[in-house]
């Protein structure tokens, strides 16, 4: 994300690896928690709900499985964009990481759609445990989803001004790894909450 | 002496790799749709399903994170949080009885 | 502050006079490690006199029977304000002192992965800190224990802004908690100098490095803890509703997935910091070394079994309460090996009885004691009787005040003289250490006999005639006396400044490698950076040209220049924070705002500029 390394510091890896890179990991290792603690509210409270709407009334799995889908190929667009920077090919590298964050929007788009559906259907945060349980865990992911979004359009804004070049590949590469973590976690979350009923 | 380059170090999967691991995941996710759909495979659904998700999340991880090719310390990073997650999450849903029909 | 470095200070093209020159703005914008350290050193120590200052109020209000002191709402304040400094305002924020000014100097670093990034947490944790405790000016502090059970918690039961600053707080102190901890695990992971594998590593590092990864994976739980609550009391949702069938257990859990694994967070360091202090007084290596570090890895993990010990009392059930029973049993081992390792390096070693080890050897006896009620408490049937009782603030005492605070202590007088460059009075420290030892046992030991007798926690009075005056007397006068015994510490740290002897790089003929520059080191800590061939480099046989100190032939090295981002975006986050606590839109934008605007100029200005 910086314009300039730890590189520009002197400072020597003991193990070779990457600062920003050994950063990321273990933040995400700590996003497995925040998810895990997501994930027990929600397992915890289903079935639980005194009132509906339940589960069974409004969750579309076509439609979300077309979302997952639309999530799984934006990882693919992200690893193109990686291998491009890493080319040194910056016009399709920005194609790439543009189609990511596209398609990343696209996800969003779903969710929100979701989201005014089952409000429309009687469903907000405050209804019963399922809403509030259910929101949250998905509104989580799609903060997490947003960021990802706004950090790849930021990415392909200094690519247009030349600021982004093969040079800044790992800057890419914690991008991705980032996305690719946050889909991940979605593959956990459509399976737990939309095919586990 | 400054950060080596890692690329050149690890083996790289090609765009056609890629590719290729993309239309896994999309038709794995259509077995889990169609296995969802499909009433005769009711009692196994659960493991099914789960051990096709830990398929999918397996691939992301090792190919499009890359972590099948990166420096072991990375998998250190990842998967001890994982495994106190993981541990947390059974503990609760034991103590909660969410595995009860 | 008068202090300035020991070598030569004068360089062309860059302008310190000393390792702490500069006025306000320096240090706003400071991205180096030791003065972020001693930022938050200052503000710990702070904070712990504040959390101190309560409890002495607690304890004159308790003095008496019936006593009408502070009346019931003050005191729910107090004891809820007074547990939640300590821990999150105190003992942590000063770990993140030593692990701040020490730990790049003990790898071989000039500073930490992520400078900006350390300046950040120091800023959000200080700022997060005023945020907490000016709840007293808006209406009260948090006032339903620093652990905060649904659903006391909720709006109904707690109406008014009281339980947000905490709630809010406490989401924004995990916020710097975990910034400064995933810094600290690039740092140790990345930059150990030259021939320093992780099996050579100082143990106040490897403890470093395992309460870093305690910290990443114990605070998202309390996060979402933080959140479910923070929705209902904001959103009205229905998570620790019981009417809606919300369980307020589950917040129970939530809170003590993160709060065990939080003790050793608290404990670890100063496990650390004994684990340096005892081999140097003693004059030999520590013993076990390997040992030591694996038992550190065995508690953290295990650390993450046993929350439940927490909630015995709660009817999980004989399975459950047996599970966690035996896990919290288990637990007892491995910090049973680090005594005795360190049991085994004071054996038949040259001991030199001076305040630092005083302190550790404190501490030791101190911890066993804490250690020993613990045991007793994690027999379910047991902790029936002891829970919620005064046996438990005994315990809880013993190992975090007894334990924790005379690690804390025995750091502070082994690092003060390389933080300041000047030597403490032996004198006032060892009167400091006998009048606190003295007192701290006269305050809290009693205290496991008004447990056993039936006297609960929490509660600002108790009936004269059941038998409770004496011990709660002889109690509040320990904690006079304790409160005291600060006094002189405080006056001793003064005295150090103005006129203490010079401490040179290595007083203690200490072993490890921030004892090989000037004290205080100069900003670039290393002109050279250091090489390694083992454990305690500094008493290796054949130093040959493993530790070249301050050699002034080799040019200073450049470092990261200032930079006011960190403090904009930790000053953002305060702002969401009180648009939030306040539910005020606007101000929710101008906070996020302020976020994004200093985080992409952070992205954006290079390191060195």
């Amino acid at each position: 994300m910086s314009q300039t390394d730890a590189a520009a510091m002197e400072m020597h890896s003991a193990t070779g690896l990457p600062n920003r890179k050994v950063l990321m990991w273990a933040f995400i290792g700590s996003e497995c928690m925040l998810f895990g603690s997501l994930i027990i509210v929600y397992m915890v409270y289903r079935g639980k709900s005194l009132v509906g709407p339940y589960p069974s009334d409004l969750l579309n799995i076509p439609f979300i499985t077309v979302t997952t889908f639309v999530l799984l190929m934006s990882s693919l667009m992200m690893v193109l964009a990686l291998s491009a920077v890493q080319r040194g090919d910056m016009k399709w590298g920005k194609i790439w990481l543009f189609m990511t964050a596209l398609l990343g929007m696209v996800f969003l788009g779903g969710q929100v759609y979701e989201f005014s559906h089952f409000v429309h259907e009687g469903l907000t945060l405050k209804t019963n445990l399922f809403g509030g349980s259910f929101f949250l865990l998905t509104g989580t992911h799609g903060a997490h989803v947003a960021v990802g979004v706004l950090w790849l359009l930021s990415l392909v804004f200094m690519a247009q001004r030349g600021k982004l070049t093969q040079a800044n590949a790992e800057t890419v590469e914690i991008a991705g790894l980032y996305w690719h973590f946050v889909d991940v976690v979605w593959i956990v979350l459509f399976t737990l909450i939309y095919l586990l009923v | 002496m400054t950060q080596t380059h890692q690329h050149a170090d690890h083996a790289h999967p090609s765009n056609r790799t890629y590719i290729l691991v993309a239309a896994i995941l999309g038709v794995i996710t259509a077995v889990e749709v169609g296995v969802f759909y499909l009433e005769a495979l009711e009692p196994v659904l659960v493991p099914i399903l789960l051990v096709l998700s830990a398929a999918k999340f397996t691939m992301v991880v090792g190919f499009f994170m890359h972590l099948k090719f990166d420096s072991k310390l990375y998998r250190v990073l990842f998967v001890g949080p994982l495994i106190v997650a993981i541990a947390v999450m059974m503990a609760m849903f034991l103590l909660y009885g969410v595995f009860r029909a | 502050m008068a202090v300035t470095s020991e070598s030569p200070s004068t360089s062309a093209g860059h302008a310190h006079e000393g390792t702490y020159a500069g006025g306000l703005l320096s240090w706003i914008t400071t991205v180096d490690h030791k003065r972020i350290g001693v930022m938050y050193g200052v503000s710990a120590f702070f904070f712990f006199l504040v959390g101190g200052l309560e409890a002495l109020l607690i304890r004159l209000q308790l003095g008496s029977a019936e006593n009408t002191l502070i009346d019931p709402d003050l005191y729910n304040q107090l004891f809820t304000m007074h547990g939640t400094t300590m821990v999150f305002l105190a003992i942590m924020p000063l770990s993140a002192a030593f692990f701040n000014f020490i730990v790049p100097l003990q790898i071989g670093a000039r500073d930490v992965a992520f400078p900006r990034l350390n300046a950040f947490s120091f800023w959000v944790f200080f700022l997060g800190a005023l945020f907490m405790n000016a709840s007293f000016l808006f209406g009260g502090a948090p006032d339903a224990g620093w652990f905060g059970y649904a659903n006391l918690t909720s709006t109904q039961y707690s109406p008014g802004m009281r339980v947000d600053f905490w709630v809010i707080g406490l989401l924004v102190l995990g916020v710097s908690s975990i910034a400064a901890a995933l810094n600290f695990i690039v740092t140790i992971i990345n930059l150990r100098c030259e021939g320093m594998t992780l099996m050579r590593m100082p143990l106040f590092t490897w403890m470093t490095l395992i309460t870093s990864f305690l910290l990443v994976m114990a605070f998202p739980a309390i996060t979402v803890g933080l959140v479910l609550l923070m929705f209902d009391r904001m959103f009205g949702t229905l998570f620790f509703n019981p009417m809606a069938g919300g369980d307020v257990l589950l917040w129970q859990h939530l809170f003590w997935i993160f709060g065990h694994p939080e003790v050793y967070i608290l404990l670890l360091p100063g496990l650390g910091i004994v684990s340096e202090v005892i081999p140097v007084f003693s004059r030999k290596p520590l013993f076990g070394y390997a040992f030591v570090v694996y038992s550190g890895i065995l508690i953290a993990f295990l650390g993450f079994g046993v929350w439940a010990h927490h909630m015995f009392a709660v009817g999980l059930g004989p399975v459950a309460n047996t599970v966690f029973s035996a896990a919290t049993m288990l637990i007892a081992i491995p910090t049973g090996v680090k005594i005795f390792n360190w049991i085994a390096t004071l054996w038949g070693g040259s001991l030199r009885l001076r305040t630092p080890l005083y302190f550790a050897l404190g501490f030791i006896a101190m911890f066993i004691i804490g250690g020993l009620s613990g045991v007793m408490h994690a027999s379910a049937p047991t902790d029936l009787q002891q829970t919620d009782t005064y046996f438990i603030v005994a315990h809880i005492h013993y190992v975090l005040f007894g334990g924790v605070m005379f690690a804390l202590f025995a750091g502070m007088y082994y690092w003060i003289p390389k933080v300041t460059g000047r030597m403490m009075s032996e004198r006032l420290g060892k009167a400091h250490f006998w009048m606190m030892i003295i007192s701290f046992n006269l305050t809290f030991f009693p205290q496991h006999f008004l447990g056993l007798h039936g006297m609960p926690r929490r509660t600002f009075t108790y009936e004269s005639g059941l038998g409770f005056e004496a011990m709660n007397l002889m109690s509040t006068v320990g904690a006079m006396l304790l409160g005291a015994s600060m006094l002189i510490f405080i006056w001793n740290v003064l005295a150090t400044l103005k006129k203490g002897a010079p401490a040179g790089n290595d007083p203690w003929e200490a072993s490890t490698l921030e004892w090989s520059i000037a004290s205080p080191p100069p900003h670039y800590n290393f002109r050279v950076l250091p090489a390694v061939g083992g454990r305690d480099p500094l008493w290796a046989e054949d130093l040959t040209e493993a530790v070249p100190g301050d050699d002034p032939s080799t040019p200073e090295p450049h470092m990261p220049g200032p930079s006011y981002f960190p403090f904009a975006t930790a000053v953002g986050i305060l702002v969401l924070a009180g648009g939030g606590l306040t539910l005020t839109l606007p101000v929710v934008f101008v906070g996020v705002a302020l976020i994004l605007f200093g985080i992409y100029g952070w992205a954006f200005q290079p390191l060195e500029h």
